[in-house]
């Protein structure tokens, strides 16, 4: 609290992780004063709970509970939401920590995404979706789940797929593949052309360094990358010449070259709006693509069209334009050029190095080519040798096989290459092309000499050789063999070593530095040393670069040229890469062998005889298998169809991922679990048999929400399965696993009985050892399993084996009496166990949170939420494994420790909108109406204009309008203008729904003064267009009824004001056990004045009957020094030998008197009440309890040990029975303490004497959690463990020597022991006065007689009365830590309260009509929250708006018509309905 | 008496909690169902009055129903059951004047079930098509037609 001393204390605290936990957490801390930074690993809230169907033992529907609370946190304007982000480090100290959140790009605004979803049905990737556990697919882009917060979607973007990391151009082949995949080929061409001018040339002879890449290569083929893009252009490219770009820049670019990189740049120049021209020394444009490349392997028109559309841009291409010979470099930049690229390639061949190159015959293989392509084929003779192995080489060997004179046949050809195949530089295409068109290939040799004759060639002597060293660049080098010399006749050799500058080149690049072949440059800025003069491609800065790498050039050089002339404005191209991602190798096991689609090609022989292009092209079908082979390495693909089809513009996929630093108080780990993966569990066949699910799948089948919408079908062949089984302890109480993961058990009833309901002929079996049902209202869920006939066996198998055939699955098992038995079943759910969750581990590694031998967070005795670093605190099942409820509680209770450690900073950091005061309104309703498009998803289907010009027309409308989206910041600021411009006093938008919407809209109205209620939305989306998008006629006749009716509603409704009721600061805390203790401590900690009534004369309640604790430790002693602390605390009044009494009152408002035993009253005001009575053992007579005393109880046995009693050491053995007078028809419930307490005593017992036999009879042994490894104790130590059912108790005799019968069921006999002491687990009962106080505070008891708290799951320490809260053994038989945490909780939840200055109340609330009313006492009695009373004075019904909870029960049933629900009065109803069948006049 | 061309007018009050936002998961998975249902939304069906019911069908609905949690799961702990209650009144109501019950009902899902909520619309959207129009229908000519039920009485009671 703002004392005016400035805080010590940072008033922020971090929560992470979204679960359900982490929610209630990050509300109890924003509602009780504190920032609160929510974080979350995934792109939304909600954890596990959101993945549920149904939720044990009540059944109540998952979402249903999960979903408010998911809203709630969404709009708290103190809770800020992180998703996609990991806690990487917390530096600082308890109270002001610095925190380092690492956050994943979601690649999506959330800002401007409005959740229309229209990038989905665009988006061709589709992977399996982890939301439904992979049962179903969802798309790259995606909502977690319908319900989804943030209500954003997200980009399921791994890092850049090989191929595209691999591209020089970073094409997204993986994204055309998949556009190809669903026979999108238009937009496939779109993704291939975006980055690349030269589409079409690069689908045939680039050297694809993406194949070589491609993830699936290392399963079978690469996929034919380039193919496909050959295929998408063939298909789709442009028919047209494309419209001339306007120029839009002052400054001209001359381009040197019209090669790839020349034209490139001028295609990226021509875009970003510069004049340019391009100068080409040639009579054809295309440079080396056009004369280095021979038809049949590039034919000359496919370039040409590529050329046509960049020079069809508006670029300036000048043919026979000879650098150095008809202008210079320093001539353009005075002609007014501002930039110039140099790109003239090399455009002649190195010189060979061997003798008699001279001779007539010689040729060099550039300018072979060039001629070639230009249609002047040199004279060849009959035999060829090619020298070299590139790609040069075989264009040349494979042109001069095609220059076949008429007359004769086609000429011999031999490639004569130093190093082997393996070495070849050459493509593997054209080297098999090539031996398929007969040409020969020599390895291995060395040109030494050409041989003449003449004058003319006439051979070529070789020498063979050998490879040896690798050189600088890897590859071997070829060692010639001594005297290994051979011949060749030929009559033509062509060399094909290398290419070099053209020399009268250089005359034309005065001032530009060159050396050797190549310009100097700087490879950042492709700048030379001449201002405004870059260069690239072959001529810059190394040797011959691939067509690929010379586009890239051409379009770097038009990004730095930009950057030149604009100075200030950078382009970067491919500077901000993702990394490289692709599968892994257990993903890659998964994928089927599937050779690649092979492209069709001429024959050999046949082709050799002419120009034809080789390979044919893939056919429409072929292209599509090809494509679907592709393994979507990086899921997005980044074809950008999500930024195309976004109407918001919310797409970010050049966000990267970022840090943030965070300062805040303390840090809350509400991390959760992970499932454990029954994979690694080889025998039960999970991943290996289809038929076997894990019950996390299971889930996800049976939601209605789900993949099958809630049908129970086998996976194998989508049958209904007749026989079911559920095996227990998958991933718990195993060598691996030594806890118990406490929910397990719960489930599978609730699954069991979940398959009864959608499979009635179905029963299922359960596989257990234990039924674990120690929790509230556990044991009741068994009851009903069993009574509707789940049949349970107590039994752990050990292998499921499956018939292939039928994949029916046969399960081997071992009864309690040691016999075999074998069940077939068609369906098989594993009860998979909670493990640590590995992400929180990490994180707690970073935090330095130390962990426990399990994995699990590693917590202190009494101190159930404390980590081993101070500040921070984990909730959930981190700490051990829990269930709902309890993580519910602890994060209430974590709430209260960050209170309490941050008090002084408390309203420091929060803040409160302003609001504009509401201006006066006209008196008559002016409705202004506001149809949303919401991109396509309203207006695909529904005459959205026409539903805007009928709302004109309805009665009281001044004002109706269409908007794309109308929750985007324009729409909202445009609703704004219009409720000033037009008088608006009433607002109705036509949308979506009201649930997510709502509060959007409402607060548009508070920002431009009007009151928030003056608000109605018709619902035209999900409940129209969505549900009727083939009806569209109809769907807009709908929407217009909608709209009517909202339009009436809206006349009808009037101004709510919510008011500030007073709230008295202060707590009473009923109860002085170790929660009722504890609970005060902590308000008193927070600053609140707290009343600590406790009706005896200590504190400390039952708890200090125990002896020790399982850890060891006296409780006593923790008790004692809490008691001190609250002593010590000024805020906390301790009120002993005192009962409460008179309570009246409503939330915030209590007042009651303190009865102290001398009959002193003390009247005390207060906020809240916390009950924390706790329970009691009981004494029933039952096996000689009470007749003997060698039969004791539980509590008895712990005042022996503490008052070390002789009759301990005596006992020569010692017998235990648990649930003494529980889990029968007269106790049905578990006391959940006992089996852990009885089991350390027997272990303690066990331990002093070990040679003494200890029995322990059990009807189930609960060691829930992690005390299951006292119970694997006391195994391994010899205490015998016999089971019993309530059909063959225990048979004890006590008159004179004590005798137990049982039966042993393993041996199949009755046995008999004679134990000298025999302990009692006997239950635990409600407290005495529970009746008393539940009738004082109006909060209702269960059957058994403990409290009954709001709601199992979600509110377990509320009441539904607002303002009274519960902990401890009152609610429920409670250990200790469990009973502390608790107690925090209640504090935390009352916190939230008590910080508030006042009260909110008014709104959407009750109100009697103090006239009409009767006083007859219908609303008394109606309400379930008991919040009518009669006043006193007035003698009518009164109903405190602060309490009311708004569901008109009342007023439903109010016989006089006295109460009215504000906001949906009978008028407004009325209203709606009659305008259902209301014509326009 | 079913006439296919007939398309009912149906009015349907659904809590905030569950149907209401089963309603928005139908649209979510894009189920479709008959265009005839106008969605009321309530905080809890337990403030569904019976006037409410008929009151719609007096405006002219041909069928009126409500759509409130699962019993058990109410939001407001057992306002569903009231409703369920009244439903049952307001169909006795109708016996009286005449006019078939089965034009009120009440149904109960949870938020998580837009299959059923689908599946209920479909459903009841038949059974009002299979009634005919309702007999309050028209130009406040209330009970002019006579009921479907009431005419089958008046036959089965003619002498052959």
């Amino acid at each position: 609290m703002s004392t005016g001393t400035p805080a010590k204390s940072t008033g922020a605290a971090l929560v992470l992780g979204g679960g359900v936990a982490g929610i209630q957490c990050s509300l109890d801390l924003a509602e009780g004063g504190y920032k609160v930074y929510l974080v979350d690993k995934s792109s939304a809230l909600g954890g596990h709970m959101a993945q549920l169907d149904k939720t044990f033992p009540t059944n109540d529907c998952s979402m249903c509970t999960l979903a408010p609370k998911l809203v709630e946190a969404g709009r708290h304007l103190n809770i800020d939401i992180v998703t996609n982000s990991e806690l990487t480090a917390l530096e600082g100290a308890p109270g002001n920590f610095t925190a380092t959140v690492y956050h994943h790009a979601r690649f999506v605004d959330p800002d401007k995404c409005t959740s229309c979803g229209e990038c989905v049905p665009v988006c061709p990737i589709t992977v399996d979706d982890q939301y439904n556990e992979g049962l179903g697919e969802r798309k790259a882009i995606y909502k977690l789940y319908p319900q989804a917060i943030p209500h954003t979607y997200v980009v399921d973007k791994k890092g850049y797929a090989p191929c595209k990391s691999n591209c020089p151009v970073e094409t997204s082949a993986q994204g055309y593949i998949a556009l190809i995949a669903e026979g999108r080929f238009a937009d496939a061409y779109r993704v291939a052309a975006e980055p690349n001018p030269f589409p079409s040339v690069c689908g045939r002879i680039c050297a694809h360094p993406c194949e070589a890449a491609c993830t699936r290569g290392s399963v079978d083929e690469p996929i034919s990358i380039a193919g496909l893009k050959r295929f998408v252009c063939d298909t789709a490219g442009p028919t047209e010449l494309p419209d001339k770009l306007p120029v839009t820049q002052s400054e001209k670019v001359a381009i040197v070259g019209g090669g790839p990189a020349g034209l490139s740049c001028a295609r990226d120049l021509a875009q970003l709006g510069y004049a340019t021209t391009v100068f080409e020394a040639l009579p054809v444009a295309g440079g080396m693509l056009r004369v280095g490349i021979p038809d049949h392997r590039l034919p000359h028109d496919v370039l040409q069209k590529e050329i046509d559309q960049i020079v069809g841009l508006g670029v300036d291409l000048r043919l026979n334009q000879r650098a150095g010979v008809d202008f210079t470099v320093d001539g353009l930049q005075k002609d007014g050029y501002s930039a110039v690229f140099v790109a003239t390639g090399l455009q002649t061949s190195a010189p060979s190095p061997v003798k008699g190159d001279d001779l007539d015959g010689c040729l060099p293989a550039v300018e072979f080519l060039r001629e070639l392509n230009l249609g002047n084929p040199p004279v060849i003779g009959d035999r060829v040798v090619v020298i070299g192995g590139g790609d040069v080489a075989f264009d040349t060997a494979r042109g001069a096989a095609r220059l076949t004179p008429a007359s004769s046949k086609a000429p011999a050809v031999t490639i004569a290459y130093r190093r082997t195949r393996a070495e070849m530089p050459a493509s593997a295409e054209e080297i098999d092309e090539g031996l398929d068109e007969q040409v020969k290939i020599e390895y291995l040799v060395a040109p030494v000499e050409i041989i003449g004759s003449g004058g003319k060639v006439s051979a070529i002597k070789l020498q063979r050789c050998k490879l040896g060293e690798p050189d600088e660049k890897g590859r071997r080098r070829p060692e010639p063999i001594p005297d290994a010399y051979f011949e060749i006749p030929c009559d033509t050799v062509i060399f094909a070593i290398g290419q070099a500058i053209v020399e009268d080149f250089r005359s034309g690049l005065d001032g530009v530095a060159v050396e050797g072949n190549a310009v100097t440059i700087d490879e950042q800025t492709m700048a030379t040393g001449h201002s405004g003069v870059f260069a690239g491609g072959d001529v810059a800065p190394t040797g011959p670069l691939t067509a690929i790498e010379a586009i890239a050039a051409g379009r770097k050089a038009a990004a730095n040229i930009h950057n030149y002339l604009r100075g200030e404005q950078l382009v970067s191209l491919w500077t901000d890469s993702l990394a490289e991602y692709r599968p892994g190798d257990a993903e890659l096991a998964k994928v089927t062998v599937e050779p690649r689609v092979h492209m069709p090609e001429h024959d050999g022989a046949e082709r050799r005889r002419n120009w034809v292009e080789v390979r044919t092209g893939y056919t429409e079908e072929q292209a599509i298998a090809e494509a679907k082979r592709c393994l979507q390495c990086a899921v997005c693909s980044e074809c950008m169809e999500c930024v195309r089809a976004c109407g918001p513009g919310a797409l970010l996929h050049e966000e990267r991922d970022s840090e943030r630093q965070l300062a805040v108080g303390a840090v809350v780990m509400a991390t959760g679990f992970d499932a454990h993966d029954p994979g690694e569990h080889g025998e039960y066949g999970y991943r290996r048999y289809p038929n076997v699910l894990s019950a996390l799948e299971y889930e996800r089948m049976l939601s209605a929400s789900g993949p099958t919408i809630g049908d129970v079908l086998r996976p194998s062949d989508d049958a209904h399965p007749k026989r079911i089984a559920f095996i227990q302890c998958v991933g718990s109480r195993d060598q691996d696993h030594e806890y118990c993961s406490s929910v397990c058990c719960m489930y599978a009833n609730k699954q069991a009985l979940l398959t009864m309901d959608h499979l009635p002929d179905v029963t299922p079996e359960v596989f257990l050892m234990d039924m674990r049902a120690m929790g509230k209202g556990f044991d009741a869920f068994y009851q009903r399993a069993l009574d509707r006939g789940v049949k349970f066996i107590r039994s752990r198998p050990s292998t499921i084996k499956e018939d292939p055939l039928s994949r029916n699955l046969s399960i081997d098992w071992e009864d309690e009496s040691g016999h075999l038995h074998t069940s077939e079943y068609d369906f098989v759910v594993l009860s998979v166990g909670l493990e640590p969750a590995r992400k929180a581990q990490e994180a707690a590694g970073k935090l330095g949170v130390a962990l426990n031998r399990h994995g699990f967070c590693e917590l202190r005795e009494y101190a159930p939420l404390d980590t081993s670093r101070e500040g921070v605190f984990v909730v959930g099942p981190f700490g051990e494994p829990k269930d709902i409820p309890d993580s519910v509680a602890q994060a209430s209770a974590a709430a209260a420790k960050v209170m309490t450690g941050l008090a002084d900073s408390r309203g420091t950091l929060t803040v409160d909108k302003e609001y504009p005061a509401e201006t006066p309104m006209e008196e008559e309703p002016r409705v202004g109406v506001f149809v949303c498009h919401c991109g396509s998803n309203i207006a695909g289907v529904i005459d959205v204009e026409s539903v805007t010009d009928y709302a004109t027309k309805l009665p009281g409308v001044v004002y109706a309008t269409d908007n794309m989206y109308t929750c985007s910041s324009d729409a909202l600021t445009l609703i704004k203008e219009k409720i000033v411009e037009e008088k608006l006093n009433r607002v109705v938008v036509a949308s979506c729904t009201p649930r997510t919407h709502e509060p959007i809209f409402q607060d548009t109205l508070r920002e431009a003064g009007l009151n928030p209620f003056l608000f109605e939305m018709a619902n035209i989306r999900d409940q129209a267009s969505w549900v009727h998008a083939k009806e569209p006629e109809r769907a807009t006749a709908k929407a217009k009824d909608l709209v009517r009716m909202s339009v009436a509603r809206a006349r009808m409704l009037e101004p709510l004001y919510k008011v500030d009721v007073p709230l008295t600061h202060a707590a009473v805390v009923i109860g002085g056990g170790i929660a009722g203790m504890t609970a005060a401590l902590a308000l008193g900690d927070m600053g609140y004045e707290v009343h600590l009534v406790e009706r005896t004369a200590t504190l400390g309640g039952h708890v200090l009957e125990i002896d020790r604790t399982l850890r060891g430790s006296k409780p006593a002693e923790f008790v004692a020094e809490l008691e001190q602390r609250l002593v010590d605390n000024p805020n906390v009044k301790i009120h002993l030998e005192s009962e409460l009494r008179d309570f009246q009152g409503f939330i915030g408002n209590f007042s009651s008197v303190v009865v102290a035993a001398d009959g002193k009253r003390t009247p005390i005001e207060h906020g809240v009440v916390i009950v924390a009575t706790g329970a009691r053992e009981e004494r029933p007579t039952l096996y000689g309890l009470g007749a003997s005393q060698k039969v004791v109880t539980g509590m008895d046995l712990e005042k022996m040990f503490a008052a070390d009693d002789p009759a301990l050491a005596a006992a020569k053995s010692v017998g235990f029975i648990l649930c003494a007078g529980s889990l029968d028809d007269n106790k049905p419930y578990c006391s959940r303490t006992c089996c852990a307490q009885s089991i350390k005593n027997a272990i303690r017992l066990k331990q002093a004497q070990p040679d003494r036999p200890v029995y322990v009879w059990y009807k189930e042994i609960r060691t829930f959690g992690l005390s299951e490894e006292y119970y694997t104790k006391a195994r391994e130590l010899g205490v015998i463990f016999t089971r019993y059912d309530n059909d063959s108790l225990p048979d004890v005799s006590a008159d004179g020597a004590l005798k137990v019968g049982y039966r042993d069921p393993y041996v199949g006999r009755d046995m008999e022991v004679a134990p000298d002491l025999l302990v009692l687990a006997t239950p635990t009962i409600p407290s005495e006065g529970n009746d008393k106080t539940s009738l004082l505070l109006k909060v209702p008891l269960t059957a058994e007689g403990f409290f009954l708290e709001a709601h199992v799951k979600l509110r377990p320490v509320d009441f539904s009365s607002e303002g009274i809260f519960l902990c401890g053994s009152a609610h429920y038989p409670k250990g200790i830590e469990e009973a502390i945490s608790q107690a925090y909780a209640a504090a935390g939840r009352a916190a939230s309260i008590l910080a508030k200055p006042a009260l909110k109340a008014g709104g959407v609330v009750a109100e009697v009509d103090q006239e009409k009313c009767a006083a007859c006492l219908t609303c008394v009695r109606v309400c379930p929250y008991e919040v009518p009373i009669i006043d006193v004075a007035t003698k009518k019904a009164k109903i405190e708006a602060a309490a009311c909870q708004g569901c008109g029960v009342c007023v439903a049933e109010c016989p006089a018509k006295a109460i009215v629900l504000h906001h949906y009065t009978d008028a407004q109803i009325f209203a709606k309905e009659e305008a259902l069948t209301m014509e326009l006049s | 008496m079913a006439d296919h061309d007939f398309e009912p007018e149906i009015i349907v009050f659904a809590c905030h909690y569950c149907a209401y936002a089963a309603a928005d998961l139908a649209g979510s998975m894009r189920l479709q169902y008959p265009t005839n249902i106008r969605m009321i939304k309530l905080p809890c069906t337990g403030k569904l009055e019976i006037i409410h019911l008929l009151k719609a069908l007096e405006a002219g609905a041909d069928g009126v129903y409500a759509a409130g949690c699962m019993e058990g799961e109410c939001h407001y702990l057992k306002g569903n059951l009231w409703a369920r209650k009244r439903v049952e009144y307001a169909k006795t109501l109708l016996v009286e004047l005449g006019i078939e019950p089965e034009r009120v009902e009440m149904y109960n899902m949870s938020s998580a079930m837009g299959a059923r909520f689908a599946e209920v619309a479909n459903e009841f959207t038949e059974r009002i098509r299979q009634l005919g129009p309702s007999p309050l229908r028209g130009d406040g000519a209330a009970l002019d037609v006579v009921p479907a039920t009431v005419a089958a009485t008046a036959e089965e009671g003619q002498p052959t």
